[in-house]
């Protein structure tokens, strides 16, 4: 049993159809990458699996759960599956600290103590440990999106969606986080990317899925995507991006 | 035109303006303080998922910004004892205050609450927090620092405008000058004094919130 699936998914914004029936099947402890021209439905698909986005045909399914537009079976749903943002989204009134630690203490109901030696620990192990009391307004970009990192974690997610996590970046600050990412995967974690790191989803992915045209034009492991394309939209995306 | 100034004479008044000013502070923190939290639950209710809540604080909200304080004042104190609501004038003054202060800064804190970039609600929803909690968390706290000036002066308006809770006689500020002046014929004293008053409260008013924001608001730059 697929950790997410995806079966004939359909999601229209008014008249525009955006996904034309996605079917895609993520395992546990894989690394996936999103890639694709700007338009072609990738964050929707994302924000479909975390129920950001509602869809209007088809069938998706993340750890058992069906994804279904119900608040309280959306926060159910949000324990299993955590997710990085392009802006990092941090909230700015709060510490790092205390950014790490809202979820536990509200949702969790952790009681102070515990919520905070967690927090302690996944900054330590995003390199952030010296950070707990700075606000997010005074780190860098980078920092930033690795406390955003460290924020998701804290609900101990099975899955992690990332989208363009490192766009927003001063490319001297993209590898920080990337190293991270990287971490992750060591540790096992089932990891979902949009991004436009191509050397990252080559090396880093396991499997690549290659939208176009709000479907999934040409997926498969990332080392036989990149060095064989087999559609010529595929061909001309990569000739483009690089 | 030669008047001699004669404060000395309001000297055995003085205790009827402490009385006033007394009343005056109290009608001020209390409608502050209520007319802070209505505002903060209307402006929650015109973004809230029920429609009826919307639209009730809707009216609510444009009633109160469209008819003149004075006849807000009168229809709570003349007018809701026809329907067998009685009370006092110092409560319907307090009242009046309240649902004043309720409404502008319902509009205040709305305004606040609407910059709040739509990531925030999301980061708030992909982490599993209610929306209520969302918004009491997530939203509000730096919704209230972007206004706060604007509430800060809104609610010193309010405190100004207590001045003509006066009208149905509470005994406030504006009411002992009325008094005083009435009975010693000094009115260019009294309502000097009265003047001078106000500006030290609305003074006083704005160090309160300075001091207040500094607790409140622990990162200064969002
Ligand atoms: N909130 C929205 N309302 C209406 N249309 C939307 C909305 N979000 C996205 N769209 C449309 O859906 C389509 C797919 O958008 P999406 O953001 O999923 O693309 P993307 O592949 O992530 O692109 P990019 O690389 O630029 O981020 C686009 O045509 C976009 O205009
Ligand atoms: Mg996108």
């Amino acid at each position: 049993m697929s950790l997410v699936s995806l079966d004939e998914v359909h999601k229209y914004y008014g008249e525009n159809h955006v996904l034309k029936g996605v079917d895609l099947r993520v395992n546990a402890g894989e690394v996936v990458s999103i890639i694709g021209r700007s338009g072609s439905g990738k964050s929707t698909l994302l924000r479909c699996l975390n129920g950001l986005e509602e869809y209007q045909q088809g069938a998706v399914i993340v750890d058992n759960q069906s994804v279904e537009n119900d608040d309280y079976k959306l926060r159910l749903l949000s324990r299993s599956v955590g997710m990085v943002f392009q802006n990092f989204n941090l909230f700015p009134h709060m510490t790092v600290g205390e950014n790490v630690m809202l979820a536990t203490k509200l949702v969790l109901k952790k009681s102070v103590t515990e919520s905070r030696q967690l927090a302690e620990e996944l900054l330590a192990k995003v390199g952030l440990a010296d950070k707990f009391d700075a606000y997010p307004g005074n780190l860098s970009g980078g920092q930033q999106q690795r406390v955003a990192i460290a924020r998701s974690l804290a609900m101990s997610p099975k899955v992690l969606l990332c989208d363009e996590i490192t766009s927003a970046l001063d490319p001297e600050l993209v590898g920080e986080v990337l190293k991270v990412l990287e971490q992750l995967k060591e540790e096992g974690m089932t990891l979902i990317l949009v991004t436009h790191e191509m050397n990252f989803a080559r090396d880093v992915g396991d499997r690549v899925v290659f939208m176009n045209q709000g479907k999934v034009w040409e997926t498969g492991p990332s080392d036989e995507v990149f060095a064989n394309p087999q559609t010529d939209e595929l061909k001309s995306f990569l000739a483009a991006v690089r | 035109m030669s008047y001699q100034l004669d404060f000395a004479s309001l000297v055995p008044y003085l205790p009827e303006f402490a009385a006033g000013v007394w009343t005056t502070i109290e009608l001020t923190i209390i409608s502050t303080l209520g007319g802070l939290a209505l505002g903060t639950f209307c402006a929650q209710g015109r973004i809230s998922n029920e429609a009826w809540l919307r639209r009730t604080c809707a009216c609510y909200i444009e009633a109160v910004r469209n008819t003149p304080f004075i006849v807000q004042l009168f229809f709570i104190f003349f007018g809701l004892p026809a329907l067998g609501l009685k009370m006092t004038a110092w409560q319907a003054g307090m009242i009046a205050m309240i649902i004043n202060l309720g409404a502008y800064s319902a509009e205040i804190i709305r305004a606040g609450i609407e910059a709040a970039p739509k990531g925030q609600w999301e980061a708030g929803k992909t982490l599993g927090l209610t929306r209520r909690q969302i918004f009491m968390h997530i939203i509000l706290p730096p919704a209230y620092q972007r206004v706060y000036p604007a509430l800060v002066s809104q609610s010193i308006i309010v405190m100004l405008g207590s001045a003509v809770v006066s009208q149905i006689s509470v005994e406030e500020l504006t009411f002992a000058a009325n008094f005083v002046q009435s009975r010693s014929f000094l009115s260019f004293e009294s309502y000097m004094l009265a003047a001078v008053i106000y500006l030290v409260l609305a003074i006083l008013m704005r160090q309160a919130f300075g001091l207040l924001k500094c607790i409140a608001f622990k990162n200064p730059s969002l």
